[in-house]
């Protein structure tokens, strides 16, 4: 669906998505990252339930929420993909965090 | 020509829209003046707590019609949906005021048996419980909470549902609704009153004004000194979450789609609505510690708004005696007092007697000599 334009400067960068290997470019957001990799929904809705993807890509409509490193509902569109990170669906609303110290949203 | 209509209501907040809507029902014919979106607007800025305890001390008068209201909600709820209204997402299942340690704890106390003491209030049915039974109630309460005060009565709605759900109802019922229509100078006209404002002039046999904070200056056009300032609240909204908080706490509700709210603060800040960092730093450092497991839940909005406030934090309901038939109507909780303002408050506008009704709530408290 998306097409990358030419860019000399840019390095891949390795990250997983639902544990599933794939390449992005280096300066990719995690949102431009999914869809240059042609993933096709990257959570479902808390209300209904319906698969979403990355619409406005600048931190406004809340549809790439997405869970980065096991921190749920970060959006994908401001932060930058990092090799390893470990991107997985945001489906539905998160529960409370599991680590009661709270050392997971850093 | 100027338009005419049974009653004008200055002001399409809560207040406003939710006498209109007990005018409009009653079968008087209505017009609606509200200033727009550069008003100040408590009503797209508030918590939506129908909230009944501690609600009255040093006023049994202000318990009784808070828990009067509380009693209407339902059947107001349902009323609206009736006549084109939405559904508000009213809960009424209890509510809790939590405390942190063991002052807090003795001082709400202690406001419990003084509230007791004054003929009237007994009946709102406020008690303290010790923090296991709180912990039942809500799992994720830290260790710093010492117990809550807790009523069966309390509960909340969707407060913008409920302005949507007023004005959707009044319309239905024929009441007219004028954006843009700022207040400019109110006259007596004959039997009525001559209103003009910046989207023209209308003429009314009866006058409400419902204004918020402005009714400081809108009711001395009518003889009235209402004596309101602004009180600024933030509240902060979390990302949507799965079902954690399951009972409805004074200062955190969830709501049916999973945000959490937070607020109950208050700062004296004048007509200024910008945001003070320091004080959503204060309302969240203190829900850390009444929620440790929330530390790192991500707020997504903040805001604050104006709660409009008497000097004494009551009511301040009156009919002019140099100009009757003209109305003033202030208070802090539109939400809570909506469907007592509705389906009471307004059918009195109609058909008389009005401040013996309401006298607890006349503004000639304010001007009693001090030396009495």
């Amino acid at each position: 669906m998306f097409r990358r334009l030419p860019d000399p400067r840019a390095r891949p960068v390795h990250f997983t998505f639902e544990g599933e290997a794939l390449t992005a470019h280096s300066g990719d957001s995690v949102a431009a990252a999914l869809l240059g990799a042609g993933i096709g929904h990257s959570r479902t809705t808390p209300k209904s339930g319906t698969a979403r993807a990355p619409y406005c890509m600048m931190g406004v409509c809340f549809e790439c929420l997405i869970e980065i490193d096991g921190v749920p509902n970060r959006q994908g569109c401001l932060v930058e993909v990092r090799d390893g990170m470990a991107v997985r669906r945001q489906q539905g609303a998160p529960g409370l965090p599991e680590d009661l110290a709270g050392e997971g949203g850093q | 020509m100027a338009r005419s209509s049974d009653v004008i209501v200055v002001g399409g907040g809560l207040v406003g829209a939710a006498v209109a809507y007990g005018l409009a029902r009653e079968g008087a014919s209505v017009t609606i003046l509200d200033e727009g979106d550069v008003a100040f607007r408590a009503s797209r800025g508030n918590f939506g707590l129908v909230w009944v305890q501690g609600k009255g001390d040093g006023l049994p008068d202000y318990a009784d019609w808070t828990r009067r209201s509380k009693d209407l909600y339902q059947g107001f709820a349902d009323g609206m949906l009736e006549h084109n209204g939405c559904d508000i997402e009213l809960k009424q299942e209890g509510g809790l005021s939590l405390c942190l340690g063991e002052d807090d704890y003795s001082e709400t106390e202690a406001s419990i048996h003084r509230m007791h003491n004054q003929p009237g209030v007994g009946e709102n049915d406020r008690r303290m419980i010790g923090a296991d039974d709180v912990r039942e109630m809500v799992p994720i309460i830290g260790p710093e909470v010492s117990g809550a005060s807790y009523s069966p009565h309390d509960g909340h709605v969707n407060p913008l549902y409920l302005l949507r759900s007023l004005h959707a109802a009044a319309q239905q019922l024929g009441a007219r609704y004028v954006s843009g229509a700022k207040t400019l100078s109110i006259a007596k006209d004959g039997d009525g009153f001559r209103t003009e404002t910046e989207a023209g002039i209308f003429r009314s046999g009866k006058l409400v004004i419902a204004a918020g904070i402005a009714n400081k200056w809108l009711a001395p056009m009518v003889g009235l000194d209402i004596p309101v300032r602004p009180d600024r609240g933030h509240i902060l909204i979390t990302e949507r979450m799965q079902p954690v908080l399951p009972t409805l706490l004074v200062n955190a509700r969830q709501t049916a789609d999973g945000t959490i709210n937070f607020g109950n603060s208050h700062e004296e800040a004048g007509y200024d609505t910008s945001i003070n960092p320091a004080k959503l730093a204060e309302i969240a450092g203190s829900i850390v510690r009444y929620f440790p497991i929330l530390k790192n839940v991500r707020v997504v909005r903040t805001w604050s708004a104006l709660r409009v406030m008497a000097p004494d934090g009551f009511p301040i309901y009156r009919e002019s005696e140099t100009a009757p038939g003209a109305f003033s109507i202030s208070c802090h909780s539109g939400v809570t007092l909506a469907a007592a303002h509705a389906l009471d408050l307004a059918p009195s506008i109609l058909n008389g007697g009005f401040n013996d009704r309401f006298a607890a709530f006349s503004p000639e408290r304010f001007h009693v000599s001090p030396a009495a």
